[in-house]
């Protein structure tokens, strides 16, 4: 076998081009930029400039994409619509994201611990804390994960898929390693998370090994008319194909692959959860819309039956532990296992609508996620001397909240009211497209279900309203919680509620714009 | 032409967020600037009532439709035939009715804008409800319509109204969310299109029985919860218990009306072979609730549990009369569901007035106040009778209609439903009985006769009830050609029992 050195057309990758090469420079500047400060400032500028001017990129290569789309490096890429519109979203979450992690509270403490490498509770930690130490590394590690996820929405061959999972899977373990405060519980949410991870890594590979085995290739084209020429079903060929889509799934945060999430969630820095639970599963879903549609269309009514499976159980598992989570971002966790079964609901509508359903989907639910943990970053507990802790994430403590601080209750409700899909927010059209694409395409048992579990999920998302709006705050706690406005976190706050009334009431550019996306340009079905 | 519609529903919306947005020291007038918005309202609602082309009333008048969500085949059509008409009357009547019945609560101006500002925002969702012509439009608006009244019952009103306020959104929810069901299936069955959810792309579908059937139900459950029907009723008597009075009048009055409007304009309209295979079931369920509800009426203390009950008993009326397809009765339903507003709202505004002044709806509390307060008296006694549907009186006009139109197609359905109408004689005396007559408790303070604020409440709605309980033809020449246009799609051989 003779290796040739492929063509490659730089061009289509340059969104991801700029995102990667930012994230060197970054790591650069964490060497030569002495002061802590300036560090952080320099390197906020860098991330949102690069994440701009690759959206930017990305928007004009969409708007002025030829044909279908471009096969890069030999077909292990495919930059077409689809992939731009991932990846518009992705960034859009990263920038958001990044604005978080440089959000400070009044006393100027970040969310992250000032350094990695010292034990919880030691002399040193102390030290560093009070030397003023920061870890602006989150930046490049952020911006590697963007890139990753970048990458992973236009994969088209299965040791491309692999990578790309690894690029943008390894900075998140360590980012979620990295909380301020509870530092136990972080490290125990990092290690759960990469420990699962790199075990469903491992099935996503050992299912690639399959699949090469059986078809002799691992290009998704040549898996397809490998598909194709069998008659039958090669067990090989499901038994690896079952393996990459479980690997994916893992990703998206589906029952029963979903054990990481709560602790992960929990765990991590609040603007690492809030990033991670946006940017992750849009990535994901991607990924996952690809290789199915691409690599396994012949075996729709195969997999077919573990996608309804596993969303069946994601809404109804999710719903149900979320209503009895006392401690909020735990209860975001679950709410995100249920979203992940809508996800898979909108999967079924393959390919009428799920093409342009599962983008908006994943912009509407985003958009809310990012904006809610904006929200929870806020909200801090006080102790008696009046120094300002830790977030307040148990449900108790946000008890008359929308009296300490309307507006940001009521952006609080916006996101809630999101989740559980109330018309004239982007959660409501965007469960409507997903159950319109389900329906059409005679999936509506799915769809019954997914009504039940909605109603049921309504349930937990009024009673954090409740709780805010008609609970008083208790006898005793009125001092108990701060509102620590932090304008980066604001400005997070302010740019996702109003996407989310923008998307609620006035959708139809952007579903105008995902439904030229709704072509796959190796799609068997397109 | 002039977009009267889209601007009734803008007005008030905007009246809401002008309302938040005042600055701290410019609420001390927000009452009087609330009225005047919804004054407005009532004024623009006379003048559409005015323009109205009565001799055409079967038709869509007043016509816009713009372009919304084309991906999803969504328009902002407007436009109303005769029923919508009166409805939009109703609300924009009844709200700044409920502004004035409801002038000294709050002391707190942060709260009272808070209040007044939800109550306009309810208002335009009615509005855009009563004229909307797409059913993803009317699906949106119903939907978010939710919001505003959860924040009404759970933030103001007493007792228990956390758990009233979540009560009645999840049962709404419930509802809404099967109805969603149907509209995303109903969109499949339709033509599809940049406007595929126009009501008028949507009639006459070509649909096999048991779509039709299925998509029905989960229409007609939605609208069922909505005008309390037995057995989905329960979460109305626990509102109106601790909700504001005022909040419940509009909530029963109006916003209930929803549901009977939805029955005859889509439910009917859109599933009429549907419409017909159920309406047994249905009629059966409409008979139960007007006699369940009336039998719970007179065993209520809690005297806007009382009226909540009676109204769960007349909307069982207005669900015989459209279920029963026959012209009359349709159209008494339609008349019906407008008279009604006017009494239970009346009704509810002067229990209202009486807990104002005792603190307390219990009516063993009361005694004696006839000679106290002789024009309260009186007043109390003509609202009350017009729920009792005394003849001279709206109501009893269209109770009538409804009774006599069903006779032919239901006869045990309205024999049955006509003892309810000899028990509302019962818990509508015994309650005036009981708290004007006989000798007064022993009272700390003496009690207010009706103050002018009041009287300006109460007299107009009684004297519409009067002008149309003798004129009543003002009010059915705009409802006969919709009614009779919906009596034409149902095929009336399977009517009824």
């Amino acid at each position: 076998m003779s290796f040739t050195t492929p063509e490659i057309a730089w061009a289509p990758l340059a969104p991801v081009i700029i995102v990667l090469g930012a994230a060197a420079v970054a790591i650069l500047i964490e060497s030569f930029v002495r002061a802590a400060q300036t560090r952080r400032r320099v390197q906020l500028g860098v991330s949102v400039v690069a994440l701009l001017a690759a959206a930017g990129t990305a928007i004009v290569q969409w708007a002025t994409l030829e044909g279908a789309g471009t096969i890069v490096l030999d077909g292990m890429l495919t930059v077409d619509r689809q992939s731009l519109a991932w990846q518009v979203l992705i960034v859009v979450f990263g920038t958001l994201g990044m604005l978080l992690f440089a959000a400070r509270t009044r006393a100027g403490e970040e969310a992250f611990t000032p350094l990695g490498s010292v034990a919880p509770g030691s002399t040193e930690e102390t030290l560093a804390r009070r030397k003023g130490m920061q870890v602006t590394e989150v930046f490049p590690l952020a911006l590697f994960a963007v890139g990753g996820m970048m990458l992973f929405t236009s994969v088209t061959d299965l040791i491309f898929l692999f990578v790309a999972l690894e690029v943008f899977s390894l900075p998140l373990y360590i980012l979620v390693a990295l909380a301020r405060r509870r530092r136990f519980l972080s490290h125990e949410g990092a290690l759960k998370y990469f420990l699962l991870g790199a075990f469903s890594s491992a099935i996503l590979l050992f299912g690639a090994a399959f699949l090469y085995g059986a078809t002799g290739s691992t290009s998704y084209t040549e898996i397809a008319q490998g598909v194709a020429s069998v008659s039958g079903v090669d067990a090989l060929v499901l038994a690896g194909a079952v393996m990459v889509v479980v690997g994916l799934l893992f990703k998206i945060g589906a029952v029963p692959f979903h054990s990481w999430t709560p602790d992960a969630y929990q765990g991590a820095p609040t603007p690492v959860t809030a990033f991670m639970a946006a940017a992750t599963k849009a990535a994901a879903t991607a990924a996952l819309l690809r290789v199915v549609y691409e690599a396994f269309y012949g075996l729709e009514w195969e997999l077919s039956w573990l996608i309804w499976g596993v969303s069946i159980a994601s809404m109804l598992l999710g719903t149900v532990v979320a209503l009895v989570q006392t401690e909020l971002k735990r209860m975001l966790a679950y709410s995100s296992v249920a979203h992940a079964g809508f996800i898979l609901v909108a999967f079924a509508g393959f390919p009428d609508g799920a093409l342009s359903a599962l983008p908006f989907y994943l912009a509407s639910y985003g958009l809310a996620t990012l904006g809610a943990f904006a929200v929870i970053t806020q909200v801090r507990e006080k102790a008696e001397d009046g120094t300002v802790m830790g977030e307040a994430t148990r449900l108790g403590q946000w008890a008359g909240l929308g009296k300490r601080s309307p507006w940001l209750a009521a952006a609080m409700a916006l996101f809630l009211l999101s989740f559980a899909g109330i018309p004239l927010t982007a959660g409501f059209v965007g469960k409507f497209v997903a159950f319109a694409a389900a329906i059409s395409a005679g999936a509506w048992p799915l769809v019954l279900i997914a009504v039940i579990a909605s109603a049921a999920a309504a349930f937990f998302y009024v009673r954090l309203i409740v709780l805010m709006f008609l609970t008083d705050v208790p006898e005793g706690q009125e001092d108990a919680v701060e509102i620590d406005h932090s304008p980066l976190a604001r400005v997070v706050v302010v740019i996702a509620a109003a996407a989310v009334v923008l998307l609620g009431v006035v959708p139809g550019p952007v579903l105008a714009a995902f439904e030229n996306a709704g072509v796959l340009l190796l799609g068997a079905a397109g | 032409m002039f977009p009267i519609l889209s601007v009734m529903v803008a007005l008030p919306a905007l009246g809401a967020v002008l309302l938040w947005a005042l600055p701290g020291g410019a609420r001390a007038r927000v009452r009087e600037l609330a009225l005047a918005i919804t004054g407005v309202e009532l004024v623009l609602a006379v003048v559409l009532f005015l323009q109205f082309d009565t001799s055409a009333a079967g038709t869509i008048q007043f016509s816009e439709t713009y372009a919304w969500i084309p991906q999803i085949g969504t328009s902002w059509a407007l436009g109303v035939n005769g029923i919508g008409l009166l409805m939009i009357v109703l609300s924009a009547l009844l709200t700044p009715l409920a502004i004035l019945a409801g002038w000294w609560e709050d002391k707190d101006p942060a709260r009272r804008t808070h209040y007044l500002a939800l109550i306009l925002l309810s208002e335009a969702f009615m509005v855009g409800i009563f004229a909307a012509r797409d059913v993803f439009l009317f699906y949106v608006l119903f939907e978010a319509m939710l919001i505003p009244l959860y924040f009404l019952i759970g933030s103001f009103g007493g007792g228990q109204r956390r758990y009233a306020a979540v009560k009645f959104l999840l049962y709404s929810l419930a509802g809404g969310l099967v109805m969603l069901v149907g509209v995303v299936a109903l969109y499949f069955q339709g033509p599809g299109g940049e406007q595929a959810f126009l009501t008028d792309n949507l009639t006459d579908l070509d649909m096999s029985t048991t779509a039709e059937r299925l998509i029905f139900l989960a229409f007609f459950l939605a609208f069922a919860i909505k005008a309390p029907m037995v057995p989905v009723h329960t979460w109305l008597p626990t509102v109106a218990e601790t909700a504001r009075p005022g909040t419940t009048a509009l909530l029963v009055a109006v916003l209930d009306k929803i549901g009977t409007f939805g029955m005859l304009t889509l439910c009917v309209a859109l599933f009429p072979d549907a419409a017909a295979w159920a309406a047994p079931v249905i009629i059966g369920f409409a008979v139960i609730s007007v006699i369940y509800g009336a039998l719970l009426a007179i065993g209520q203390k809690d005297m806007l549990r009382l009226v909540a009950f009676t109204s769960v008993s007349h909307f069982g009326i207005m669900v015989l009369g459209i279920f029963a397809f026959t012209q009359t009765s349709v159209e008494g339903a339609a008349f019906y569901m407008f008279n009604h507003g006017l009494s239970t709202g009346a009704l509810f505004f002067a229990v209202g007035f009486l807990i104002h002044r005792y603190g307390t709806a219990d009516v063993t509390a009361y005694g004696g106040l006839q000679r106290i307060v002789p024009v309260f008296a009186g007043t109390f006694l003509i609202v009350g009778l017009s729920a009792l549907a005394l003849p001279g009186l709206s109501p009893f006009v269209s109770e009538i209609m409804v009774l006599v139109g069903a006779f032919s197609v239901a006869k045990v359905a309205v024999i049955v439903s006509a003892i309810g109408v000899v028990l509302a004689a019962l818990y509508v005396l015994l309650t005036y009985q009981k708290v004007f007559t006989g000798p007064a408790p022993e009272r700390r303070k003496p009690v207010l006769e009706l103050t002018r604020r009041e009287r300006v409440v109460l007299w107009p709605l009684i004297a519409l009830m009067l002008v149309l309980g003798f004129l009543p033809g003002i009010a059915i020449d705009t409802l006969r050609e919709p009614s009779s246009d919906i009596v034409a799609t149902v095929p009336t051989e399977e009517a009824g029992q």
